[in-house]
C-alpha cells in the first residue's frame, strides 16, 4: 500500500516545471530545513506587483521539491499579495485549521493536505512557502538560517 | 540451555511480525525483565533513596545501589566509578563542565574524531569556548575509518583530551579505543570515550581500554530513556568539581558554601531516577544473561545477511566499509534518485523502521558528501524475517517514486 506517493507529488519531483534558474529574478532566498537536509534557493521575478516568473534550485526530499514545484505553478501570473494570501491557506491546510473550500483554491498543492498527519514532513512540505512568506515580509532578515562557518582546524594527513 | 533467539525474542512484547523495528541505534526495545523491574521497584520498594532512615528507604537505596554495582560489573569499573546520569549527552557534558572547564587554560587543545555525533562535539565546542581552548578534529577517511596514527598525527604539545567514540552512529566501525588512549596518555592527555553505541553491542572493559572516561545510554540498551551513566577513573573523579549543585550532593553547608559528598554522589545532585537505574540493572543482568559475545555473534550474522542482499540491489548505496564485520549493526545507505525521508516515510508504509537524516553527525555527513541519509541499525532481537522485510521495500523503492524499471533482486 502506497497512499502518500501519489503520481501528482512524484511526478512534480520527478519531472519539476520550475527547477531551473530564472533571469531578472527581483527576489532570491535560500530556505533550509535543516531536520532533513532540505535546501532550496527559490527566486522569483515581480514586476508591478505580479509575480510574473518563478523558480528554484537545491536539493530535497520528493516533499520539499514537489511543494516548491506546486508552489510556483500557482503562485506565477498572481499578485504577490494573492500568492501570501495561498501561501497563509497552505500552511493552515498543514496545520489543520484550512477549511476545504479554501484547500481548493489550492490547486495541486492541495495534494499534501495529508502532510498534517505526518509531523516529520510539515517541514519538507512548508519550506517552498515560508521563504516566500519570508521574501516579502519586509521585516524578515533576507538571508539563510545557516551559523556562520568559522573555519575550524582539520588535521589533513 | 540458552535461550533460542526466537524465544528471545518473545521476551520483547512490543515487537510483532508486523512490524519490523530496525532504529536500534536510536533506541531499543525493552524486555519484561526490565519493565517488570522496574514496576516492581514502584510498587514495593519506593522511596526516596539516599536519606531516609526508614527500611523503605534502605530498600530504595540498595536497589540503586544494587543498579550501580551491575553496571560497574557490566564494563568492568569499580561501583564508586559509575555516576549515573540522564543519558550519554548528560554524562558527557559532565565531563566538559566539571573535567574541562576547572582544568583547560587557554591555548590549550581538545582532539575530537570529526565522525563524533553532536552529543561528543558540541560539549567541547563549548568548553572550548569557556576556557580559551581550540578544537582540533581528527579526520576520517572515505569509509570512516580513523587509524591509531592519524590519532597520533594530530597532537601537539597543548594536546589535552581527545574525544572519539568507541562505534560510529553513521558508520557502524569499530575504533582502536584502547590503542588511542595508548597514544592519548603518552601525550599527558585524558581520553574520552563516547561509548553510547559500542555498550549495547559487544564486551566492554574500561579498565582494559584503559579510558578514563567512558559515556553510555540506558535506553539504547534495553533500559528505560531518562537513564544514562558517565565512567570515570576514580583518581580523576575525585579532583573533580561538581557538575550540578544541589541536594543529595553534600556533607555541610554553610551560607557561604559546601563541603561535597564523595564520588559519585558528588556529581549526583537533586533526587535521582531510581526507577530508571533498577532498570538498567534489568538490562545488564539480562543481556549478561544471553551473553555480550553471544549477542555480538548475532548481530554480526544479522549485518551480513542485510548488507549481502543490499549489495545485490542497484542504486543503493552503502556509506563506510563493505565489510559487514565493520558494522556492528549500523548500516547507513542511500538509494540513488531518492531522498532519505521518502525511503523511511515510504518504508514506513511497508511497517519498516528506519532512520533517515544527518544522525546527529551533521560535521561527518558533510565530510562524506551527503547531508543527508537513511540508516538501518539491528539489534540481536531482530530476526531474519524483519531484514527481509526491509529488502522487499528497498528493492521497489525507485518504482514507487516513479523510475521505471526499478530492478528487484533475482529470485
Amino acid at each position: 500500500m502506497n497512499t502518500f506517493y501519489n503520481e501528482i507529488l512524484t511526478e512534480h519531483n520527478m519531472n519539476p516545471y520550475h527547477k531551473n534558474e530564472i533571469e531578472g529574478a527581483t527576489f532570491t532566498l535560500e530556505g533550509v530545513n535543516p531536520s532533513c537536509g532540505d535546501d532550496i534557493v527559490l527566486q522569483l521575478k515581480v514586476e508591478d506587483g505580479i509575480i510574473t516568473d518563478g523558480g528554484y534550485t537545491g536539493d530535497g526530499c520528493a516533499v520539499s521539491q514537489a511543494s516548491a514545484d506546486m508552489m510556483l505553478d500557482l503562485v506565477i501570473g498572481k499578485p504577490k499579495e494573492e500568492a501570501m494570501r495561498l501561501a497563509d491557506i497552505f500552511i493552515r491546510m498543514i496545520k489543520g485549521t484550512a477549511s476545504d473550500d479554501e484547500i481548493d483554491q489550492l490547486e495541486e498543492a492541495s495534494s499534501l493536505r495529508d502532510i498534517s498527519h505526518m509531523p516529520a514532513r510539515v517541514k519538507c512540505a512548508v519550506l517552498c512557502w515560508h521563504t516566500m512568506e519570508q521574501m516579502f515580509d519586509a521585516k524578515a532578515p533576507k538571508e539563510s538560517l545557516i551559523p556562520k562557518e568559522n573555519k575550524p582546524e582539520v588535521c589533513h594527513l | 540451555m540458552a535461550k533460542s533467539f526466537e524465544e528471545i525474542r518473545a521476551d520483547f512484547p512490543i515487537l510483532s511480525d508486523e512490524y519490523a523495528y530496525l532504529d536500534n541505534a536510536a533506541t531499543t526495545q525493552k524486555p519484561f525483565a526490565v519493565t517488570d523491574a522496574v514496576d516492581a521497584y514502584y510498587k514495593n520498594d519506593n522511596a526516596n533513596p539516599l536519606r531516609g532512615l526508614y527500611d523503605l528507604s534502605v530498600r530504595a537505596t540498595e536497589d540503586y545501589e544494587a543498579a550501580r554495582a551491575e553496571t560497574a560489573r557490566f564494563i568492568g569499573a569499580d561501583a564508586e566509578e559509575i555516576i549515573f546520569t540522564r543519558n550519554a549527552s548528560e554524562s558527557l557534558n559532565l565531563v566538559a563542565y566539571s573535567y574541562a572547564a576547572s582544568t583547560l587554560k587557554e591555548g590549550d587543545e581538545i582532539l575530537v574524531a570529526i565522525s563524533e555525533h553532536h552529543s561528543n562535539m558540541l560539549p567541547w565546542q563549548n568548553a572550548a569556548r569557556l576556557t580559551g581552548a581550540n578544537i582540533r578534529y581528527i579526520e576520517c577517511d572515505g569509509e570512516g575509518r580513523i587509524t591509531p596514527e592519524m590519532v597520533e598525527a594530530c597532537f601537539t604539545p597543548k594536546t589535552r583530551i581527545v574525544a572519539a567514540a568507541q562505534v560510529s552512529n553513521v558508520i557502524g566501525r569499530v575504533n582502536d579505543i584502547k590503542e588511542m588512549a595508548r597514544i592519548a596518555h603518552a601525550h599527558d592527555a585524558v581520553f574520552v570515550c563516547d561509548g553510547a553505541q559500542s555498550a549495547p553491542h559487544m564486551a566492554v572493559d574500561v579498565k582494559d581500554l584503559d579510558v578514563d572516561f567512558f559515556a553510555f545510554s540506558g535506553h539504547k540498551m534495553l533500559a528505560p530513556m531518562g537513564i544514562g551513566v558517565l565512567y570515570g577513573k576514580r583518581s580523576i573523579l575525585e579532583d573533580m568539581p561538581p557538575f550540578l549543585y544541589g541536594g543529595e550532593m553534600i556533607e555541610y553547608v554553610t551560607l557561604c558554601g559546601a563541603t561535597y559528598a564523595e564520588v559519585p554522589h558528588k556529581f549526583e545532585a537533586g533526587t535521582v531516577n531510581a526507577g530508571g537505574a533498577v532498570g538498567l540493572g534489568a538490562a545488564v543482568r539480562y543481556m549478561e544473561s544471553i551473553g555480550m559475545d553471544r549477542i555480538e555473534q548475532r548481530e554480526r550474522e544479522l549485518t551480513r545477511y542485510m548488507m549481502e542482499q543490499m549489495a545485490d540491489i542497484p542504486y543503493v548505496h552503502i556509506i563506510g566499509s563493505p565489510d559487514p564485520d565493520e558494522h556492528m549493526g549500523i548500516v547507513t545507505f542511500t538509494v540513488e534518485g531518492v531522498h532519505p525521508h521518502d525511503i523511511a516515510q515510504i518504508m514506513n508504509e511497508d511497517h519498516v523502521c528506519i532512520r533517515a537524516g544527518h544522525h546527529c553527525a551533521q560535521p561527518l555527513m558533510k565530510f562524506l558528501g551527503s547531508m543527508s541519509t537513511a540508516r538501518a541499525s539491528l539489534s540481536f532481537y531482530n530476526n531474519k524475517a524483519d531484514i527481509d522485510m526491509f529488502i522487499r521495500s528497498l528493492s521497489v523503492l525507485r518504482s514507487k517514486m516513479g523510475y521505471g524499471g526499478s530492478a528487484v533482486p533475482a529470485g
